[in-house]
């Protein structure tokens, strides 16, 4: 056994192989983890989204029940939140962070390691719930039902177990987060190169940061709220029960005091992304470098003050509503900002018009209607008219799915070389963008004008003659385009992975440190850690200005070519890094079976602890590396 | 000196750990904070009894909560015995700690026991659902508290903590501390200041 | 501006050069750590005194509330070496406070609790 054991280790030292990726703590490794994993629970909530446009196709239309379609649009809300944006930008943190700070690994490899398969284990967990509502063949779905926000007393009240385990999973996938969130602060704080100060820091590390503050100070207030939720449905608890005195409303404080900073923890990460593609494609410096980090800094602070404007209508009384209007107008300043930044940076550049600036530009437009969108919520007399509307449906993903999905689209282009060697099709690219882009428009302008003609969210289907029949049909189509480029991007991953179109450490002409090295990165990342003399470090090592100010290259600069790499071979090897790990995984599945056990049998319970103890004990006293 | 003065300018010097575990506590206030404020917003709002000053026992919590007072003195010295490489001492005070901090448990398990042959319960009224939730959260962070305590003396026992490793023990001391002034919190806000 | 000098941790050699004359300061010796915990101590019984006077019971609510506050000062400067440490931690802990104080107030607020 522990023989097995010490050779399947081994194995996973030898860096191939299926248990090299289950016991890796290679940052790398972990974020392409997360990444192919947040992709394939895109594509679930993606097709939970078409089911509901169709569903919605048309007036009374019966493709769903009522009953699926609550479960749908609740684990569709759910899914893409907290198991598709947060999580993809979690990729992107883990490939990234240690690659641009000049590090070779995060500050807690093996607790980076934790965070993705506890990940992995409360999104199989939360998803489960489908199966426990009756035979799922004939639809008998038991997903939960309340709205990815689970207001009580509706919450209270869904009977069945989805709820439980959509509480439980929040939780479980909360622990992931909370984890990576501890990590990647003491990464930033701790692991940078020399001289790479905190303003030298790359726009997407300093997101990263302030994301990471957002997640260890928001979860908390989730984590309780989910625990009272579970505890009045579990053990007869009254927190949010109104016959022994309770206040449902506090859960909808509880929950928008996570969830408003949620909101900026989606964004944030992407906004940091197109920070760093818009001055590569137009090949001049971040515009205003210092105001966009206050500015993103300004934005974390401000959520934390917002988050009443989700109840204008609960009755907060005039001076609550008023000064959380205030609030809200005022976050827009610092998102202005931003935006005005960025177009400065694309002013007068030597533009490069390649798929990650499409999907960055596209997601300054998308992101400026939805801000704006949001700047009219935040007036309480238009709020009160649109709450509860497909105003707000059209806003919200205005800004996750415009906002937030392009960014992470531009992302994908701009970083696919760097971690598979391989370009994505130039092409096909475009056409996914393109697709994509007016499929957005159409699916989601329809929904502001349904919203502004009354449509309610949330209802399953509408009677003929309401004057929606023609917009929510237009909504359905765009929403099916939508899924097209989807498909057209995976045919492109997959075609690109084939053709072998060789990267080359620095396709873009990049600036910042993670171009310095080759595609894909060795094991160990930098062959020595570099010393940092400027913000865009790598492209001062490239260029130098002539006194027009204009870019000339510097003869002999630029990125590690692969040969040089080969020699390298035996100096790599004497890199210290850290020894994989089975314990991660081990304590992570100890989580799904406590909360399976809570909701079934306790004997279940004690299954998990048994298998979290044992995870942390080996994993406390295993040595970190060998 | 092995460090560059390069190297310095960027890291804080601080260890990784140590960053991670006031970290942690850091985003322990917001939980503690949400759970006591749930605690004081139902305060005095139960509709049926049993209430508060029905039950609680002052001088019977005072000693308790006197004991973990006390537990951190231990902690705190298991940390300067180990850090002047006294082994006999850390293995005392890190027993002591761990022995207080399973006699506060006891009382809290009497205390819990008795509120409910009062007919207090998680779901009686708001004063049991707020008041064993909050409590009950924090008798959760001291039993594991003790669990380290306890993993960290056999280390102890066995030698396998030295003058170097330190940090150990510093870290399970503040994660104990941090726990006992939340009970320095919960005694004065729950217990002692009744509407 | 680096974040270590923001955050007031000194440069090695700064630090080499205090080393020797801050070492007991640095460190609080056992002695010290008894002698806060006497205080604590004392705090706790005046606390549990005090409730039972009824002649003050007015102002009752602040002196206890100021009396827990000395408590938990006390504990998190010595025994979790606040004083002694960088002041990086003082924030991370401050701003957690903070953060969960205000948003506690102005919920408690909004809902028609009191703090008190």
């Amino acid at each position: 056994m522990v023989g097995a054991l010490r050779r399947l280790r081994q194995e996973g030292e030898s860096y191939q192989g299926v248990w090299s990726w289950l016991t890796t703590v290679d940052h790398k490794r972990i974020g392409i983890m997360y990444g192919v994993t947040a992709f394939l629970f895109f594509l679930m909530g993606g097709i939970e989204a078409l089911l509901l446009r169709i569903q919605l196709s048309s007036p009374n239309n019966a493709v769903l029940d009522p009953d699926q379609y609550n479960r749908i649009f609740t684990m569709h809300g759910t899914t893409m939140i907290f198991l598709v944006v947060m999580p993809l930008s979690a990729a992107f943190f883990n490939l990234l962070i240690p690659l641009m700070i000049g590090a070779r690994d995060v500050a807690f490899p093996r607790l980076n390691a934790f965070s993705f398969w506890v990940f992995l284990g409360g999104g199989l967990f939360m998803n489960a719930s489908f199966f426990t509502g009756g035979n799922i063949l004939k639809g008998e779905l038991g997903a939960p039902d309340a709205g990815w926000f689970g207001y009580a007393p509706l919450s209270l009240q869904s009977a069945g177990t989805g709820i439980d385990f959509w509480a439980f999973g929040l939780l479980i996938l909360g622990v992931a987060s909370m984890a990576s969130g501890f990590n990647f602060i003491v990464t930033i704080f701790n692991m940078r190169a020399p001289g790479m100060t905190l303003l030298r820091m790359p726009l997407f590390v300093w997101m990263t940061l302030v994301t990471s503050f957002l997640i260890i100070f928001a979860m908390p207030i989730i984590t309780v709220a989910l625990f009272q939720l579970l505890f009045d449905r579990l053990y007869g608890a009254n927190f949010f029960n109104f016959e022994a005195g309770g206040q449902p409303l506090l859960w909808q404080h509880m929950f928008w005091l996570f969830g408003h900073p949620e909101v900026y923890i989606l964004i944030l990460p992407a906004m940091g992304i197109v920070s760093e593609v818009l001055p590569t494609f137009s090949r001049k410096p971040l515009f205003g470098y210092p105001f966009v980090v206050i500015s993103g800094l300004a934005i974390a602070f401000m959520s934390w003050g917002v988050w009443a404007h989700h109840m204008y209508t609960t009755g907060l009384g005039p001076i609550a509503n008023s000064a959380f209007g205030v609030s809200t107008i005022l976050i827009a300043v610092p998102t202005g900002i931003k935006i005005f930044n960025w177009l400065a940076t694309l002013w007068g550049g030597a533009i490069s018009l390649k798929t990650p600036l499409f999907f960055a530009v596209g997601f300054i437009s998308m992101f400026v209607i939805g801000g704006l969108t949001g700047v009219i919520h935040s007036i309480v007399p238009s709020d009160y008219q649109q709450q509860d509307t497909y105003f707000v449906v059209a806003h919200l993903h205005q800004v996750l799915l415009g906002g937030a999905m392009f960014g992470l689209f531009a992302g994908i282009y701009y970083w696919f070389p760097k971690f598979t060697g391989r370009l994505l099709h130039e092409g096909w690219g475009q056409l996914h963008f393109w697709l994509m882009f007016i499929g957005f428009n159409i699916t989601f302008q329809p929904m502001m004008i349904l919203g502004l003609l009354g449509m309610p969210r949330r209802i399953y289907s509408y009677p003929e003659g309401a004057g929606w029949e023609w917009w929510n049909a237009v909504a359905t189509v765009g929403a099916l385009l939508i899924g097209v480029s989807i498909l057209v991007f995976m045919f492109n991953v997959v075609l690109s992975l084939r053709r072998n179109d060789q990267a080359g450490p620095d396709p873009w002409d990049g600036r910042t440190l993670e171009w310095a090295i080759p595609s894909p990165p060795p094991a160990y990342n930098f062959r020595e850690i570099p010393t940092v003399r400027a913000r865009d470090d790598f492209w001062h090592q490239k260029y130098e200005e002539d006194e027009t100010g204009r870019p000339v290259p510097i003869v002999g600069g630029g990125a590690q070519e692969p040969e040089e790499e080969e020699h390298a071979e035996g100096e790599g090897h004497g890199i210290h890094m850290p020894s994989p790990s089975f314990f991660p995984l081990i304590a992570a599945i100890g989580l799904p079976i406590i909360a399976t056990g809570l909701i079934y049998d306790a004997a279940i319970v004690a299954v998990g602890v048994a298998v979290l103890v044992v995870g942390i004990y080996g994993w406390a006293l295993e040595p970190a590396s060998e | 000196m092995s460090h560059t003065p390069a190297a310095l300018e960027t890291g804080t010097g601080l260890d990784n750990r140590k960053l991670l575990m006031w970290l942690f506590l850091a985003s322990e206030c917001l939980l503690f904070g949400s759970l006591i404020g749930a605690y004081l917003l139902y305060r005095g709002q139960s509709v049926v009894g049993p209430y508060p000053e029905d039950l609680f026992d002052i001088p019977f919590t005072s000693v308790s909560a006197f004991v973990l007072l006390m537990s951190s003195v231990t902690m705190v010295l298991a940390l300067a015995a180990i850090q002047r490489g006294d082994q006999r001492g850390l293995r005392i005070w890190l027993l002591s700690t761990a022995l207080l901090g399973l006699l506060f448990l006891s009382g809290q398990a009497f205390e819990f026991t008795e509120f409910n042959h009062e007919g207090l319960s998680l779901s009686s009224n708001l004063f049991g659902t707020t008041f064993f939730v909050l409590t009950g959260f924090h008798g959760a962070h001291v039993t594991v508290g003790v669990l380290i305590l306890l993993s960290l003396l056999v280390m102890a026992w066995r030698g396998r903590l030295t003058q170097s490793q330190s940090l150990n023990i510093e870290l399970a001391g503040l994660y104990w501390h941090f726990v006992d002034v939340v009970w320095i919190v919960i005694f004065t806000l729950i217990y002692l200041i009744q509407p | 501006m680096t974040l270590a000098e923001s955050r007031g941790i000194k440069g090695p050699t700064e630090r080499e050069a205090e080393a020797e004359e801050v070492k007991e300061g640095a460190h609080p010796g056992p002695l010290e750590y008894v002698k806060i915990g006497l205080i604590l101590a004392v705090i706790t019984a005046v606390e549990v005194g005090i409730y039972y006077i009824e002649a003050i019971e007015d102002v009752l609510v602040p002196i206890l509330i100021v009396l827990s506050a000395i408590k938990f000062t006390l504990v998190v400067l010595w025994f979790m070496h606040l004083r002694f440490d960088s002041r990086l931690f003082s924030w991370l802990l401050a701003g957690g406070l903070m953060l969960a104080g205000i948003l506690m107030v102005i919920v408690l607020s909004t809902l028609g609790g009191r703090l008190v």
